[in-house]
């Protein structure tokens, strides 16, 4: 699936994580940018986290932004669930 | 094995993951994760999906888990029931419940959901909140509507808003919605918990409210605030010289019982089963083990 909109789930408060959607062209590969307060602990971590919930979803081009606040697996994987709906436009949300 | 207690129920906000991954610290009974009122309209896939995960993966220890949902006739109630029912909290609760037929609607759905699941024998049970003067005229009906309904509730911010009237910190406009849902969750052995205290700030305005709804027969009350769970489960709580009587009570029930003998005295009273059953609610609530005064007795 290709996400079509612009989309974000999420907050900026502690213990959760902003991600935004961009649609990318097709066959543009992932490109996923991280910033968290505890990049140094877990970057490998949330990226993987990322990529399985985009693997489940499987989207495959896409442009996603994470600014991470020490949110905890679920919760990542909740929102970048969230927000990858949204882009793909089968759930209502925010922008 | 003892009833599980329902002092406090405390609100979690669906959509917060900081609060919802402490909420088995926060020393209250019940947690209510909230998919309704706590969460704006334009986020409420967003706690959906939130919950969903936290479910899954959070340890909430000894914490009763409760859902509340958005009502079956809003956009998310539906949504709401497809990702929450097959995880099988302890509870889910119905808002603005009014009607037979909304208890038969949903629970249609709940059974539809679990049997697609294949969940054959389903733990999770069912509170049903009244929160309009039409659910108060009906709930005699609505707490038999279904046998998994263990819990009824009153909902004071929208029944008074329903009602056109202001809640006033006496409560005396849903004084009578409060004992007329007692009356019918006592009518059908369900628990009946009471509606939230607003003002965070005031602990003795808490306090002689926890203190008025326990005296007139509910089991709990909802929370929106962590702070309030003390002074709470401090009414609640029986005194230690409530705990004796009882555990007395109790242990001559027992003897007397062993010699074939129903109704005794204890200082000169009489004692009988009404008196012995509310011993036993004592005890319970004390977290004293009856088996134990059974084998202490010999």
């Amino acid at each position: 699936m290709t996400p079509k909109f612009k989309a974000q789930a999420g907050t900026f408060e502690s213990s959760d994580i902003m991600i935004l959607i961009e649609p990318v062209q097709p066959d543009t590969g992932r490109q996923v940018d991280i910033s968290s307060t505890v990049i140094l602990q877990f970057e490998a971590d949330i990226t993987k986290t990322i990529i399985q919930v985009l693997d489940e979803l499987e989207i495959k081009d896409v442009h996603l932004i994470a600014k991470d606040k020490g949110a905890l697996n679920q919760t990542i994987r909740a929102r970048v669930e969230t927000a990858i709906k949204r882009s793909l436009g089968i759930q209502k949300g925010t922008l | 094995m003892a009833k599980k207690k329902r002092r406090s129920m405390l609100y979690i906000p669906g959509n917060n993951p900081a609060m919802i991954q402490q909420a088995g610290v926060y020393g209250c009974d019940a947690v209510l994760l909230d998919l309704e009122d706590a969460v704006a309209l334009n986020q409420k896939d967003a706690a959906r999906i939130l919950v969903r995960n936290m479910l899954q993966t959070v340890n909430f220890y000894d914490t009763e888990v409760c859902v509340r949902v958005n009502n079956m006739h809003t956009p998310f109630g539906l949504s709401d029931l497809e990702e929450i029912v097959p995880l099988q909290p302890d509870n889910i609760r119905f808002p603005k419940t009014e009607t037979v037929e909304d208890v038969k609607e949903f629970m249609k759905e709940v059974r539809r959901i679990e049997s697609e699941h294949d969940i054959e024998e389903p733990s999770m049970t069912i509170h049903v909140m009244i929160e309009t003067a039409k659910g108060v005229a009906n709930v005699y009906d609505i707490a038999a509507a279904d046998p998994r309904i263990d819990a009824i509730t009153i909902g004071g911010q929208d029944l008074t808003a329903d009602m056109g009237i202001i809640k006033t910190p006496d409560g005396v406009g849903i004084d009578y919605a409060r004992k007329r849902i007692v009356m019918a969750g006592k009518a059908y052995n369900l628990d009946v918990l009471d509606t939230v205290f607003a003002d965070v700030n005031d602990e003795e305005g808490l306090r002689e409210e926890t203190e008025y709804i326990k005296k007139i027969g509910f089991a709990g009350k909802a929370l929106i605030n962590p702070r309030q769970v003390d002074v709470v489960h401090e009414v609640f709580n029986p005194t230690e010289n409530e705990v004796r009587k009882s555990y007395r009570v109790y242990s001559e029930y027992i003897k007397n019982k062993k010699a074939g003998i129903g109704v005794f005295a204890i200082d000169g009273k009489m004692v009988d089963a009404p008196v012995v059953q509310r011993a036993i609610t004592v005890l319970e609530y004390a977290n004293i083990d009856l088996k134990e005064i059974e084998k202490s007795v010999g």
